[in-house]
């Protein structure tokens, strides 16, 4: 084509004008810390896994989840969630259903019998870990990975510890706990049960292990001195709870009362429910909001028609029928009597006021410290005593199955330090990803997916499982609702919105800013919804 | 095709015959009867491929020609007088884009006063906007010029305008040769653009250029136009091998030899010029006449070697330059430098008045005695001016003894030597 | 063009792809093989809204043509920041001729393409001024004879190019360089407005629509709508101005999304002279939000607060509202590609009312930016004092 002198141009000739040295400020790429992975005890990346289920990579997403917790299935069933009470979904509507999601995929995994190969090459390194609980499978789990050879000794004659014992079958399936514990065996680890330590001292002198980590939990009732006469028939809930699934259930009589205000106050009365008890009463001496019980376990118990006597205490236990006192709370919230008593009926009173460690295994353990009656450890769960290490509900810690498993991944971490004379660093941590960085406007209204639940009547005969699973289908609606908190998404944003073509689709959800263009407006910054774009002065 | 046929419908039976592909026009006297006759040409089939679009305002007229034409069509329009001035944005931007547009202008008046007849003031104040102007003598002029006016225009990539008298011309029925659509085939190939806007070659067009290049997309107009002064003559020889007659070209004169006054004018009036000349001739006064077809590009060349020898020209104009004078005899002028002939100028038949022989005899007369001065305004009926300049003057005096009377309490230092505030 | 549900909770349609989207879902912008119409290096300001409406537009026209489109720009900003010699922006055909003539020349693009019988499809793209004021005749000229251009105008309220001066476009009370904020009534006066939509709806042309940078999967699906009818067809598109209206740069999607989300500027679409179609507001907010974002309505919060104006413009907005049912569920049917679809099991949990929006401003340092109280939008707006019966302000 002749074209005329300057008036006609060639197409697209202004990419010769670098419009990028207007810019005083340039957007950067950032890979914030969500709140749900700041939350999660066992240090999940949990945006980074629902990321991957995002697109039905269920298998990948699993993968992902099981780099720092061997335990979905459980998890996604016991795990009280802390990710979902730090979600900023929360306050946009209703935080994402993130432990429904773990389930379903742990579930996937044991149906499809994905497993977890050990890659690491042997170091010759054997360590003994005590007890077979979330704590000690989650070390043996991570060892295994980091190569070392693992050897696991439990009193019990099944492993899970609290997993088996504590947490009832309606809340957590057996299968469930036997098949995540049998693909943690599979993986090479040595399993002893029925082998109580009733000592450490002789495997720390044998020369056999080049560490130990203690996880024998907290087993014991806690004593709490109720005046009782001679025919009260008085049990402690870790027992009751433990005796069940030994298949050797207590006899509850017709009407229970349940001393205590926690999850396992909550736990031991559904469960008498279930042993067939007319009624189940909750004594808690202060009131429902106040009660460390989960509210979601609250809630499933009095559907199943558990009672609750709030601000009571028991004064008297006797044969048939318990003295209780009316508590009210002083403007500090702490309970005092009332003098008003009242008498109530009951065959059994199950004492749920908590537990202790059994620390006979550590007498005369050199360096080592107990204090308030747990272990003492150091950042790297190590006791005063040199390569001995303890995690779990025996050193201080809010007692959870997520803080056990959290507690197993750090302290194998840190043994596979000390096994190789080495410190382990974590990485540095990124930056909150604030709600206030996020542009909620681009989330559709997406309600959560609520999981389907066994009709209260029903289930109180039975031991079945109560909530069930997501299908696949809700568990990927679910996992699309997060927000991706200060993590780039994939979602385009940046790349649409630019008015200068600023920003380059590497693909598979990437980006990249091209400075010769970008003007540092910021619009990318302002617009996109997981607010991963962040601005930073030109130096000059 | 011999045939007694208005001036109008001959242009737009001609413009036709040259297959534009897209008609736009919006209607004003005298221009009507050229877009009435192609709005039924296209309308009855007479013309394929063309689309006739009615539009809302000149500006629109000319805006949907540069459209057309940019996109590669050959196009057309028409207007006049004050319809030229309302696209006047639009004609600077067709030429400096190099689009080569046809538009006939049936010349006529610029108001206020509002006047619908015949003189050149229209074009005129177009001179400077980068189009080419061809005038037209006569009808079959007009008609040939349309068909030359194409491929000077596609040649060069410049628009033209073909300017022919408003009524005199448009309105008049003469015998006509109307350029047959087979002969112009012959003469004018397809239009084949420059540049033209394609999706298969995406180009920007009409882009914005500062102070480091518009001098050098003016002066490259510039050089199209010094470029078209060659190529207007040989189209017309081209013109007159395929259709036998001689229209259009630079210059035409008529009884130059010999002559030592010259008369020169632009369109209609060169007939009753002849007419004058010949009659004078008779007389034994030695005059010719000199026609300009082509004012721009203007030949200073073809002037000035027409004027060879010759003492005195007369120029007669349709239009003028208010408070300075001639606008065509500016540039006789500057082709006769050096060579001693004197330059005059007449202004005649504004807003329509006739140009009669007996009025130009009388010119001519005095400018053999050596009286005809600079600037004549032919038949100017002086007492009329005369009184209304009196009365006006009579009216300022109260006017400009108020300026004073304000002016004069605080600022007596300002009155200049001599006492007298000048009056403006 | 049927909608496609997109079976994406994520961001819904909102966001501008998703890689989760499948093909056929995803928007013209979200592709890098787009045109990129108007392409990198142009002259616009930072955040400029005009320069991303305009690829916008001509991308997805170019996508629903297969690249057969040639565009008409009329004089303004947007021509002159993309083709200063010897570069030019664009990288489709592209004609600038004056400023009041494209539609003009857009019928003559048109005339040329049909006379020979063409497939190529015509856009024509101006200002505000370009269109509403000096280009209007020919725009009304174009409308009549029902000439097939699409027309587009980016309406940012005002002779931007020229240093902000005051269009037939320019909203009550906003000040321009020719409407200053001094005086008894700082800003544009309220008249009776340009409501140019409205207008070419007048006009019964085929296809009417108005549309907002804020929301790309509406906009996207108006130009290709657009693109489906012969005839001519007008889009107005809100695109803020940094410059001329004292806003932050990265606030310029932003402030179109409040825009319409406060109901000042209806996004709706027309077919022949009467609505069809409106989009929603999602999350209604008072004008104020809207208005606080911009230096150029600073006059209404400083020194003193100008309750009565304000509550004129939000009268002004309640009014578009009112009319064109902004807030009605089943005014009209919203576009099924708007909405996410629920594919699981019918949830039974109520719908939560969502709570406001948290997002605050970004550090960008563009024109005007300051970190302001905004007032949120769930709670009930005070109730303001109403129009007067007859009021017929507009905006």
């Amino acid at each position: 084509m002749d074209k005329p002198f300057a008036i006609t141009l060639d197409v697209g000739s202004s990419l010769a004008n670098h419009t990028g040295a207007w810019r005083v400020e340039r957007p950067v790429y950032r890979d914030f810390l969500p709140p749900c992975n700041k939350a999660c005890p066992a240090g999940e990346n949990i945006q980074r896994w629902l990321y991957d289920a995002e697109d039905g990579s269920y298998e990948q997403a699993w993968r992902t989840l099981m780099e720092d917790n061997p335990l979905p299935a459980v998890m996604g069933r016991v795990c009280y969630h802390p990710c979902q009470t730090a979600c900023n979904r929360g306050q946009v509507d209703e935080a994402v259903g993130i432990n429904a999601v773990e389930r379903f995929l742990g579930d996937e995994a044991i149906r499809q019998g994905w497993t977890v190969p050990v890659t690491a090459a042997a170091t010759g390194k054997h360590v003994l870990v005590v007890g077979a609980g979330p704590t000690g499978l989650s070390a043996a789990y991570h060892l295994r990975r980091l190569g070392h050879a693992v050897t696991i000794r439990d009193a019990a004659d099944k492993p899970g510890g609290m997993m088996r014992y504590g947490i009832p079958a309606y809340r957590l399936p057996r299968e469930t706990v036997d098949a995540e514990i049998d693909r943690i065996l599979d993986m090479g680890v040595r399993m002893e049960l029925g082998a109580e330590v009733r000592n450490i001292r002789p495997d720390l002198a044998s020369g056999r292990y080049d560490a130990v980590l203690m996880a024998i939990g907290a087993q014991l009732g806690k004593r709490a001195w109720v005046p009782a006469g001679e025919a009260a028939r008085i049990l402690e809930a870790v027992d009751v709870l433990h005796d069940v699934e030994e298949g050797d259930a207590p006899q509850l009589g017709r009407r229970v009362v349940v001393y205590g205000g926690g999850n396992t106050a909550i736990d031991t009365a559904r469960t008498a429910k279930r042993l067939g008890a007319e009624e189940a009463i909750i004594v808690y001496r202060r009131t429902r909001d106040r009660m460390p019980a989960h509210d979601s376990e609250v809630i499933e118990a009095l559907e199943e028609g558990i009672t609750m006597k709030w601000l009571s205490t028991i004064s008297y236990a006797d044969a048939g029928t318990l003295t209780i006192e009316r508590m009210e709370l002083d403007e500090t919230g702490f309970p005092r009597g009332t003098g008003e008593f009242e008498d109530l009926a009951a065959d059994s009173l199950v004492l749920a006021l908590g537990q202790e460690a059994d620390l006979s295994l550590v007498e005369g353990v050199e360096g080592l410290e107990i204090v308030d009656g747990v272990v003492a450890v150091d950042e790297r769960m190590m006791t005063g005593h040199p390569g001995l290490f303890a995690g779990g509900d025996m050193v201080p810690s809010e007692r959870t199955v997520t803080v056990g498993i959290g507690h197993g991944k750090r302290a194998a971490r840190h043994i596979d330090a000390y096994l190789r004379s080495t410190l382990y660093q974590p990485g540095a941590k990124a930056p909150d990803a604030e709600l206030g960085a996020l542009n909620t406007w681009y989330y559709a209204d997406a309600p959560h997916q609520v999981r389907p639940r066994l009709e209260g009547p029903r289930r109180t005969g039975t031991f079945d499982e109560v909530v069930q699973g997501l299908s696949a289908e809700t568990a990927l609606f679910e996992a699309r609702r997060c927000m991706s908190c200060g993590n780039c998404f994939g979602c385009d944003n940046c790349f649409g919105v630019c008015p200068d073509n600023a920003v380059i689709k590497l693909g598979d959800g990437r980006y990249a800013i091209d400075y010769d263009y970008c003007k540092g407006c910021g619009i990318c910054v302002e617009e996109c919804p997981s607010g991963a774009i962040e601005m930073v002065p030109e130096m000059p | 095709m011999l045939s007694q046929i208005e001036g109008s419908k001959a242009v737009a039976k001609t413009v036709a015959a040259c297959r534009p592909e897209v008609i736009c026009a919006y209607p004003i006297s005298p221009q009507t009867h050229i877009v009435e006759e192609l709005s039924r040409i296209v309308k009855n089939g007479e013309l394929t491929g063309c689309e006739y679009v009615n539009v809302e305002s000149e500006f629109a007229a000319m805006s949907v020609a540069i459209g057309a034409s940019a996109t590669g069509a050959r196009a057309y329009t028409a207007t006049a007088s004050q319809g030229l001035l309302y696209m006047v944005e639009a004609i600077y931007n067709a030429s400096g884009m190099r689009l080569p547009i046809v538009m006939t202008v049936a010349n006529r008046a610029i108001g206020a006063p509002i006047n619908i007849w015949n003189d050149h003031t229209d074009t005129m104040s177009q001179r400077d906007s980068g189009w080419i102007q061809l005038y037209a003598e006569d009808n079959q002029e007009a008609a040939d010029l349309h068909v030359q006016a194409f491929r000077i225009a596609e040649e060069l990539s410049v628009p033209v305008m073909v300017c022919m008298d408003g009524f005199v011309l448009t309105h008049a029925v003469e015998r006509v040769d109307v350029p047959e659509e087979a002969d112009v085939a012959r003469f004018l190939p397809p239009f084949v653009p420059r540049q033209l806007l394609d999706p298969d070659q995406p180009i920007t067009m009409g882009a914005m250029v500062g102070p480091e290049a518009f001098t050098e997309v003016r002066y490259l107009a510039h050089q199209s136009q010094l470029d078209a002064v060659d190529v207007i003559e040989r189209v017309s020889a081209e013109f007159a091998s395929v259709f036998g007659r001689h229209t259009g070209g630079l210059v035409r004169g008529y009884r130059l030899e010999g002559a030592g006054t010259v008369v020169i004018a632009l369109g209609s009036v060169l007939g009753t010029l002849k007419d004058a000349v010949d009659a004078e001739r008779e007389q034994g006064h030695a005059v010719g006449v000199l026609g300009i077809t082509s004012f721009r590009p203007f030949p200073y060349d073809a002037v000035r070697a027409a004027l060879a020898g010759v003492a005195q020209v007369v120029m007669v104009e349709r239009a003028f330059a208010v408070g300075v004078g001639g606008i065509v005899a500016q540039d006789v002028r500057t082709a006769v430098e050096g060579t001693g002939t004197r330059v005059h100028t007449v202004v005649a038949g504004l807003g329509g008045r006739p140009i009669t022989q007996a009025s130009l005899r009388g010119v001519l007369a005095e400018a053999y005695a050596g009286e005809l001065g600079r600037l004549t305004f032919l038949d100017l009926d002086r007492a009329v001016v005369a009184a209304e300049l009196a009365r006006e003057h009579a009216a300022e005096a109260p006017r400009a003894a108020a300026r004073t009377a304000v002016r004069s309490p605080d600022a007596a230092d300002t009155v200049p030597a001599g006492g007298a505030v000048p009056v403006r | 063009m049927a909608a496609t549900p997109v079976k994406f909770y994520q961001v819904g349609s909102f966001a501008v792809g998703n890689r989760l989207l499948e093909s056929g879902q995803l928007s013209v912008q979200s592709d890098p093989g787009r045109t990129n119409a108007l392409t990198s290096g142009h002259r616009a300001c930072q955040g400029c809204g005009e320069a991303l409406g305009a690829r916008y537009a001509l991308d997805a026209a170019m996508a629903v043509t297969g690249g057969r489109v040639i565009t008409v720009n009329a004089t303004g900003c947007l021509e002159v920041f993309s083709t200063p010699y010897p570069e030019t922006s664009w990288r489709v055909p592209w004609l600038h001729s004056l400023f009041g003539n494209a539609p003009a020349v857009a019928t003559g693009v048109q005339a040329a393409l049909r006379a020979k019988g063409s497939d190529v499809r015509v856009v024509a793209q101006g200002g505000d001024g370009g269109t509403v004021d000096i280009g209007f005749a020919c725009l009304s000229g174009m409308f009549e004879r029902n000439d097939d251009v699409l027309y587009i105008c980016y309406d940012n309220g005002g002779y931007m190019n020229t240093g902000v001066q005051r269009s037939g476009a320019t909203p009550p009370a906003a000040r321009t360089s020719t409407t200053q904020a001094v005086g008894e009534h700082p800003g544009n006066v309220f008249g009776q407005g340009k409501d140019a939509p409205r207008i070419a709806m007048a006009h019964e042309i085929p296809y009417v629509a108005t549309a907002t940078v804020a929301d790309l999967a509406d906009f996207e699906a108006k130009v290709a709508k657009a693109m489906t009818f012969r005839g001519a067809r007008y889009l107005h598109v809100m695109v803020p101005c940094p410059l001329g209206w004292g806003s932050a740069s990265s606030h310029t999607v932003r402030i179109a999304r409040l825009a319409a989300e406060s109901g000042l500027f209806p996004v709706f679409e027309a077919e022949h002279g009467e609505v069809t179609h409106v989009r929603r507001i999602r999350r209604q907010v008072p004008v104020e939000e809207y208005l606080r974002l911009q230096r150029r309505y600073a006059h209404l919060f400083s020194p003193v607060r100008d309750d009565v104006t304000i509550a004129r413009l939000q009268a002004a907005a309640d009014r578009n509202i009112a009319r064109y049912g902004l807030l009605e569920d089943t005014a009209v049917a919203e576009l099924s590609y708007g909405e996410p679809v629920v594919t699981g099991a019918a949830p039974t949990l109520d719908f939560p009312v969502p709570a406001r929006d948290h997002h605050v401003p970004s550090t960008s340092a563009g024109p005007g930016l300051d970190l302001h109280e905004r007032p949120d939008p769930l709670i009930g707006r005070p109730p303001l004092p109403g129009p007067t019966p007859g009021d017929q302000e507009t905006i």
